[in-house]
């Protein structure tokens, strides 16, 4: 066994992140006015060394360890996650929410970045320990369980954005598993059926287009008639779920198809932070300068709506070199996944890249109004302390999983 | 699992590759959208957020004399005005400014009804501000969030009130004002011309405001004042040069015997203005950088109305000096001579079916021609040249003549005079057979009835009467029209009237103001008034030969025209002899019991004055001063048949 080594293009990524998003929190402790921004940027060096640390731990420990300790970091995310329903506290964006787990006042974190993880792991396990990919509904039963509990957990503190993580989360790794896509397209359509519900002719005309699918590809009858029967549900519960949306929650999806229905409260966080992108132009503002930000016109700027700082003060030139790092990131996490060493490792990376995309996706996503805002941190870059070190521990996965693969023969590159 | 063999694995991973940069490409699309498409947009809306335009006072235009001394000018200024994102904190700022200047509690209600309704825009708080004020909250800037002290221009009137109703006053523009759009390009806050020459002037002396920017943040705090790169400059106002003689305008005013109300006017044969003043006067300094609210109550309920421009906007009975306008139409129409003698000899009144109309002397006149009866001031001969004239012939020539026409002075709201057209308008207002022809003719002849005139007004006809038949338009800047009315007489008819005008002044009824150094040629005339003591007339014009200058004033409640006319011929002879002649003469005090020369007009019912009258005469004026204005002071239509 050879000493052990570092992906050396992991590493530059990830520490280009790193820096660049602790520059931008640096900006964004820089107003006019007095914010809660202010002093985060040192608080965050902090984070980044216990984030260092954690992913050097975690880069010795085995996969074979990781893989049976899954169920048992399941077990306990998933007691946190129910933990934290009874006794959880509100913070930041999500004051309303009980999603903080305090103990003496302090708190500690959110059990939900934990259960992510864990999610990840053991759907990991589970999948890695079948013969063949899930075939049918049937298989997909015990993997839905494993996203279904957190997530419902998780929705219920309410936290939609950190739910449909496990969405992501579980997409991913059943696609990696090298599920059908058929499949996988019968798990989503009741979803779609939902979206389409809310015109009578979309969903109609949905229900024949799936109902010929479905005599086209001939799944089994079982599953076939289970799906169409979903699909109907859906459609008839559209508009009692809406109903019984928070009216937070449908200002949040209406505003995200018109933001100026309500510019001064729900659509103000769309609005102000597609403002500060669009004054940036080509270059910016220039770095601490953005009027935007420093004037406080930019919500949460040190949080959920970090990126637009880079937007406003840094320009498109910006923009496009802080999204270049993180699809670099993703395609590196992708080769490492292509070429682990067994299948258990190769799905955990898969996962963590959904895990981690998922974040950056409707992160960003959100600023530009591409998708609806959810109170979701972006990896790197906003301010806190579980996120954070939960996301220093997946790039240590990464390291040990790169490190693996060298060491049984694969070349770097 | 078999899932994971190398072929499937790496189409996987195609698959997986393809997802990821086609969904970055579409984030990074978005963005290029957003930052560089649709760049204009947000900036635009991003400086929206946080620029806040303030608007720049313009300096508006001086005022100046005749000889460029400074009627309204501008000195530097300072208003405080606070930028609040709320009523609250408005509320809050304010109780802390009170704490070092004092605020007047009451004023606070109507600077939060003015924040409300321009939100953006910083509320005024001292319009005109003391330096020592500025100092203070200088001081304390620190403690008082959002205080805007801007050094703005602002208007004083160095003659005070000897110019307050000839230049008016400057304010802010009203809501009123905007809805009714009445000063084109005038914004909320704007300062416009409110009356006088500031009001009729407005546009040129206004300007156009600069503009600055102030930044704000997201809860509506100033951040710093002059951002957002080089503020406009205003454009200041253009002066306007007046034909007005400020010194003269000032020794009116000096004149002028306190407590009483009037007017006087002084002007050229052309139609120049020299001088215009109003009494009681008032200060248009209080108005710079807006009134107080007891200032402007003050104003609005005092009895005497100082804001009224007695000048141009009340009209009285033209009385006594309307015989000359009367005495014109004839000699025009050829129905008199400068020397015809009435039929009837004044022997104190004149029989009209079963009445008696009375001259004011009871005593009578006796038989007299034109310039006679005119220095006498005669009424018995003028009852029967109106009879001559007829009605018809009066109203007619009233007309050409101008005095059913306003002056046209260039100066804001001038009042109309009142002059029926035709006798339908007697018909219309009495019913065609409840009033008298021939009793309305007298009481025209000697200037009473339905034909009150403005002082302006009455000034016109006498310019005609002192240059040579022509009347111009009287103006203070530039005519408003170029239109010169001709009288049509004849040259010796104008210089017969002048004469008998001087015989007025040198042994009729303002002999008491003759003075030897400067021929002085004018008519007494005594308002008969039912609400109180009648009102004085006198208009003049020197020198008498070769009129310079012609001078008229009313005073009310001043009982007869001759207690007038010595501070009109001292006018006259303060502008046409020099300061120095006047300084020393002694003038009479007005209600003198002992001045015994009237020329009153008589009333068209007999009565015998009795001393129960006459007290409750007296009683009356003061109850009419609480309840009725001068422009009330029209007489009782005549008495039906």
């Amino acid at each position: 066994m050879r000493a052990p080594s570092v992906d050396r293009q992991l590493l530059m990524v990830s520490a280009g992140l790193i820096l660049f998003g602790l520059l931008t929190l640096y900006s964004a402790g820089q107003t006019d006015v007095p914010t809660r921004a202010a002093g985060v940027w040192h608080r965050q060096f902090i984070w980044v060394g216990v984030g260092i640390i954690a992913a050097g731990v975690v880069f010795h420990v085995s996969p074979r360890l990781l893989e049976w300790l899954a169920p048992v970091l399941y077990g306990i995310s998933l007691f946190l996650l129910v933990l934290v329903l009874l006794v959880g506290t509100g913070a930041g964006t999500a004051s309303g929410s009980n999603s903080w787990l305090s103990v003496g006042g302090h708190q500690i974190g959110q059990p939900s970045e934990l259960a992510k993880v864990a999610t990840v792991l053991m759907l990991a396990r589970y999948l890695s320990g079948r013969r063949e990919p899930p075939r049918s509904l049937r298989d997909l039963l015990v993997p839905g369980l494993i996203m279904g509990i957190p997530f419902l957990l998780v929705l219920k503190q309410p936290d939609l954005g950190s739910a449909i993580v496990f969405i992501g989360i579980a997409f991913a790794m059943l696609f990696w598993s090298g599920i059908r896509p058929r499949l996988l397209f019968l798990v989503v359509s009741p979803g779609l059926s939902l979206l389409l519900a809310f015109n009578d002719w979309t969903w109609g005309a949905w229900m024949v287009l799936f109902t010929a699918l479905l005599l086209y590809w001939r799944p089994y009858v079982s599953d076939a008639l289970i799906v169409w029967f979903l699909n109907v549900a859906m459609g008839a519960i559209a508009l009692p779920l809406w109903k019984r949306l928070a009216p937070y929650q449908q200002n949040r999806l209406l505003t995200f198809l018109n933001p100026e229905v309500d510019p001064r409260a729900a659509g103000y966080h769309a609005i102000q932070s597609r403002v500060a992108i669009g004054s940036g132009s080509w270059f910016g503002t220039g770095y601490t300068e953005g009027p935007q930000k420093r004037l406080a016109f930019l919500p949460e700027q040190h949080t959920d709506f970090v990126f637009p700082i880079v937007g406003e003060e840094l320009g498109f030139v910006g923009v496009v070199v802080a999204l270049a790092l993180f699809l670099a990131l993703f395609l590196i996490l992708l080769r490492i996944s292509r070429r682990a060493t067994d299948s258990f490792s190769s799905l955990m990376i898969f996962g963590i890249l959904g895990l981690l995309f998922t974040h950056v996706y409707e992160n960003v996503g959100m600023t530009v109004n591409l998708m609806p805002i959810t109170g979701i941190p972006l990896p790197f870059f906003s301010y806190g302390g579980s996120f954070f070190v939960i996301c220093c521990l997946c790039l240590g996965l990464a390291f040990r999983v790169a490190n693996d693969s060298r060491q049984s023969g694969y070349p770097d590159n | 699992m078999n899932g994971f063999d190398s072929y499937r694995i790496r189409e996987r991973a195609d698959v997986a590759r393809l997802v990821l940069v086609a969904a970055f490409v579409l984030l990074a699309g978005t963005f290029f959208r957003t930052q560089i498409i649709q760049h204009e947009k947000f900036q635009l809306r991003a400086e929206t957020n946080r620029l806040r335009p303030i608007a720049l006072t313009p300096p508006r235009g001086t005022i100046l004399d005749r000889n460029g001394s400074i009627i309204a000018e501008n000195v530097p200024g300072y208003s405080v005005k606070v930028l609040a994102p709320s009523v609250d904190s408005l509320l809050a700022v304010i109780g802390r400014i009170g704490r070092f200047v004092p605020v007047d509690t009451a004023e606070v209600e109507d600077i939060v009804r003015r924040f409300r309704q321009a939100r953006y825009q910083p509320a005024v708080i001292f319009g005109d501000a003391s330096f020592e004020t500025v100092a203070r909250l200088e001081e304390h800037r620190a403690v008082l969030p959002g205080l805007l002290i801007q050094s703005e221009p602002k208007r004083l009137y160095p003659a005070g009130k000897a110019v307050a109703h000839l230049v008016g006053y400057v304010a802010e523009v009203t809501e009123n004002d905007l809805t009714a759009k009445r000063f084109p390009g005038a914004d909320l806050g704007t300062i416009v011309g409110k009356a006088g020459l500031e009001l009729e002037y407005d546009d040129t002396l206004r300007g156009l405001p600069g503009v600055r920017y102030m930044e704000v943040n997201a809860r509506g705090r100033l951040v710093r004042e002059d951002a957002g790169g080089a503020a406009l400059q205003p454009t200041p106002g253009r002066p306007i040069l007046t034909t007005i003689d400020l010194d003269l305008q000032r020794f009116i005013d000096s004149i002028w015997p306190p407590g009483f109300r009037g007017a006087m006017v002084a002007m050229t044969p052309g139609g120049q203005i020299r001088a215009l003043y109003s009494s009681p006067s008032y200060d248009p300094n209080v108005f710079v950088g807006g009134i107080s609210r007891a200032n402007w109550r003050g104003l609005n309920e005092d009895v005497a109305r100082p804001l009224l421009n007695r000048a141009i906007q009340t009209r009285y009975p033209p009385a006594s000096p309307f015989k000359l306008a009367i005495g014109a139409m004839a000699l025009k129409r050829g129905l008199i001579g400068l020397d015809t003698h009435m039929p009837t000899p004044c022997r104190g009144g004149l029989r009209l079916g079963n009445r008696v109309f009375r001259c004011w002397k009871k005593e009578g006149h006796g038989s007299l021609d034109l310039i006679g009866a005119v220095a006498k001031s005669c009424d018995v001969y003028f009852y029967q040249v109106g009879l001559r004239l007829g009605l018809k012939a009066i109203l007619e020539d009233g007309v050409l003549m101008g005095f059913r026409e306003p002056s046209g002075i260039d100066l804001g709201n001038e009042k109309d005079p009142i002059w029926p057209a035709s006798t339908a308008y007697f018909d219309k207002l009495y019913g065609p057979r409840h009033w008298s022809p021939p009793a309305t003719t007298l009481n025209f002849s000697i200037g009473q009835g339905e034909i009150t005139q403005t002082l302006i007004n009455m000034m016109k006809f006498y310019e005609g009467l002192a240059s040579e038949g022509q009347v111009s338009t009287p103006y203070i800047v530039r005519p408003a029209s170029s239109k010169i009315v001709d009288l049509g007489l004849t040259q010796a008819q104008l210089a017969g009237l002048r004469h008998s005008l001087i015989a007025v002044v040198e042994q009729g009824t303002a002999a008491a103001s003759r003075r030897k150094d400067l021929a002085v040629a004018g008519k007494t005339g005594t308002a008969q008034n039912s609400h109180g003591k009648d009102h004085g007339w006198f208009i003049g014009f020197a020198p008498a030969d070769k009129p310079e200058l012609i001078v008229g004033a009313i005073m009310e409640f001043a009982e007869h025209g001759s207690g007038v006319a010595p501070y009109v011929v001292r006018t006259l002879r303060r502008q046409l002899l020099g300061p120095d002649t006047v300084g020393t003469i002694k003038i009479k005090p007005l209600l003198d019991e002992t001045v015994v020369t009237r020329d009153t007009a008589p009333r068209p019912v007999e009565l015998n004055p009795d001393s129960a009258a006459a007290r409750a005469r007296e009683d009356s004026i003061r109850r009419s001063a609480a309840a009725v204005g001068p422009d009330d002071a029209v007489p009782p239509p005549p008495e039906p048949r």
